[in-house]
């Protein structure tokens, strides 16, 4: 790596998307993160489980990029997210960023990498204070680091930038609404000029002619300030959109992950063609033949995964070997966008990928895949 | 806004308020936002109720202040010549059965209710307040320390202790005060901390995590401006509360000692002849009820004007 985490973000020259990429780094890196929740019970609170939240997440994402996260509720995205800024203190596991692992960083040293990352929360309603006006909200990121300068200038030059009245500095969150609200929590994430922004869904709280505005916001911001995104959704349309790459997430684990072309092109693992097969198609007529792989029952508690592969109890292709053997993020060899420095990589947590022109249903392998690697 | 009746020209011509589209445009831009302190006053001053019981608070307090130069004669001013009289010019509110001016009496009371009642409002609040938001937003190990010791506060039976302590220690109005204040902030304690329960996992208190504000300032601008609702109205509950208390306390013989007035012995004074001379239960009993019913409003306006939600 050839920057220091915490190089000052404030008058760098704003780098084009991956002007600073160089092969083979990220800017953010997970390697076997896990949190696990206690279940405490009883009187004396004895610790009789635990939430399996994110059980072991190996993700990359590299400078300038957008990396869409998707999963159903509960999947462990958001938790992910949270452990990724540190907002909860993972159980096990590193998290990299710009090479350095945050997780063994103290305070000082944290508040510095604080000002590279930021988030921006699903719910505009709950995220800002309502009792300080928007003004106060956006400058507290530069209060907090101490920036110098006209913070009332800079606070009316961000709320220009998001596209709200620089007038409105004075007002209080409730009296915007909720697409705009968003757009305050944006500016205040951009505040300090980041390089990592976690949108924890951005735009699933907001109306459908909202979210188009909000989304095409975030992608204005990514251009003009060399943005690297996490993109959190359950929303596949507005990922496909958006998303350079997208990490599937399944009761905590990585299911597929994949540049964007090859996950909707070609998913390869049974949970993700599920996922993109309830898509709705625009077109009546083409909507009436869409065929939709209907998974049978709930997810499974992540307090009791099953063993082996953790989708086995609702993959149709799911045969003994699964319910044993737990399934690596093995590489497609195979994989139409395969880069060259193993980044692009079309990878997928299965024993049986549904390979190109295959139907799901059918498992025609007894032979489980495996990587090569 | 002059009465516009019968005034056959457009609707709102004459009116201050509405202004030409570009003057309005103009101004717009230009205008300087009200600062905080204006908004909230502005607020406070539409809650009538609210403002009657702060100017009669004041007043109060004034007269307490004033009372050493104000009071037309002395609170033990033993007067054989006229004792038990109604209320006159002489004695507006009577006398009792010394001789001694009632009136000058419940201003000398009011002293000690008013200054137990600020006290006890001021240090309770402040306690609480602040063993509150620690336990709430810490948590764990400093939740069940603190909240074991609040229980255990909240579990003394309030008159026996103050009977206790009033066989151990002189009490005066500044340990009489004391001893409420111990008896009171764990109230306040309990309450903040369930508020900054519900508060603290809020996501705008996570995202000030995530710029790396320090707990400290978390606590100070995202927990309390939050809690402060209900602290106000916990607050004034507390001033009320004490002032009944120390009355109760010196009803029961356990507080203010005689001759030194408060309006508490004097209703203890009062008891026995309460059916010949009833303005002697009358004056430092209206007075109680008075002074607690301005704190509570005070506390509603205080609560609505702090409120940025609220309604103008």
């Amino acid at each position: 790596m050839s920057e220091a985490p915490n190089g000052g973000s404030h008058g760098r020259p704003d780098l084009g998307k991956g002007g600073r990429t160089s092969g083979g780094s990220y800017l953010l890196e997970t390697k076997n993160l896990k949190m696990h929740f206690p279940i405490k019970a009883g009187v004396l609170k004895r610790t009789v489980g635990h939430v399996k939240a994110v059980d072991g997440v190996n993700l990359q994402v590299r400078e300038g990029e957008t990396l869409g996260l998707v999963g159903e509720s509960g999947c462990g995205k958001s938790t992910l997210a949270r452990c990724v800024l540190r907002l909860l203190q993972p159980t096990e596991g590193e998290v990299l960023f710009g090479g350095e692992d945050i997780l063994k960083y103290d305070r000082k040293r944290m508040l510095r990498v604080r000002r590279d990352m930021q988030i921006i929360f699903q719910d505009p309603y709950a995220s800002l204070n309502p009792r300080m006006t928007v003004g106060n909200i956006i400058a507290e990121p530069l209060r907090t680091h101490k920036v110098e300068g006209d913070r009332k200038r800079r606070v009316q030059e961000l709320l220009e930038i998001v596209g709200l009245n620089p007038e409105h500095y004075n007002r209080y969150p409730h009296e915007f609404s909720g697409g705009q609200r968003q757009r305050i929590g944006v500016a205040r994430a951009v505040a300090l000029r980041p390089r990592l922004i976690i949108c924890d869904e951005p735009v699933s709280a907001l109306d459908v002619s909202i979210q188009a505005q909000v989304v095409n916001l975030l992608q204005d911001l990514q251009k003009e300030f060399g943005l690297t995104y996490v993109f959190i959704a359950h929303d596949l349309s507005v990922v496909k959109h958006i998303c350079d790459r997208v990490a599937v997430m399944y009761l905590g684990k990585i299911a597929e992950l994949a540049d964007r072309r090859g996950l909707y092109g070609e998913p390869r693992h049974p949970y993700t063609n599920a996922l993109l097969s309830a898509i709705p198609i625009p077109d009546p007529e083409r909507e009436r033949e869409r065929r939709r792989i209907v998974l049978v029952g709930d997810v499974p508690s992540p307090a009791n995964p099953p063993p082996g592969c953790n989708f086995h109890t609702r993959c149709p292709r799911a045969q003994g070997y699964c319910k044993e053997h737990v399934p690596d993020l093995m590489r497609q060899e195979d994989g139409p966008q395969n880069g060259a420095n193993g980044a692009d990589d079309h990878r997928a947590s299965c024993f049986f990928p549904v390979l190109e022109g295959q139907k799901i249903e059918k498992p025609s392998e007894s032979t489980p895949y495996r990587a090569v690697e | 806004m002059v009465e516009q009746r019968g005034d056959p020209g457009p609707a709102f011509q004459g009116d201050g308020d509405v202004q030409s589209p570009e003057a309005a445009g103009e101004e717009y831009g230009k205008v300087e936002g009200r600062t905080q302190r204006e908004i909230i006053w502005r607020r406070f001053k539409r809650h009538r109720l609210a403002m009657a019981g702060g100017v009669v608070l004041i007043l109060l307090y004034v007269a307490a202040i004033a009372t050493p130069w104000a009071a037309p004669y002395e609170y033990d001013e033993i007067d054989f010549a006229a004792f038990n009289q109604a209320p006159s010019i002489e004695h507006p509110m009577g006398t009792d059965r010394l001789g001694r001016d009632e009136m000058t009496r419940v201003l000398y009371g009011g002293r000690v209710s008013l200054l137990v009642g600020l006290g006890v409002g001021v240090f309770s609040t402040l306690i609480g307040t602040a063993v509150g938001i620690f336990s709430g937003y810490y948590g764990r190990l400093v939740d069940v320390g603190m909240m074991g010791f609040v229980d255990f506060l909240l579990t003394l039976p309030h008159v026996a202790l103050l009977l206790v302590l009033g066989k151990l220690f002189k009490l005066t109005p500044i340990t009489i005060t004391a001893v409420i204040v111990l008896l009171l902030w764990p109230r306040m304690a309990r309450l903040v901390r369930g508020q900054v329960l519900a508060v603290r996992n809020q996501e705008y208190v996570q995202a000030a995590k995530a710029i790396g504000v320090p707990d400290r300032k978390i606590m100070v601008r995202h927990i309390l401006p939050n809690v402060i609702g209900v602290v106000v109205v916990e607050a004034t509950l507390i001033v009320a509360l004490a002032i009944i208390l120390e009355s109760a306390a010196s009803y029961l013989g356990l507080g203010i000692q005689p001759p030194t007035p408060s309006w508490g012995n004097m209703l203890t004074d009062a008891r026995d002849t309460m059916t010949q001379q009833p303005w002697l239960t009358y004056f430092p009993g209206l007075m109680i009820v008075i002074t607690a019913l301005c704190v509570n409003f005070l506390g509603d306006g205080l609560r609505d004007a702090l409120d940025p939600k609220a309604v103008e």
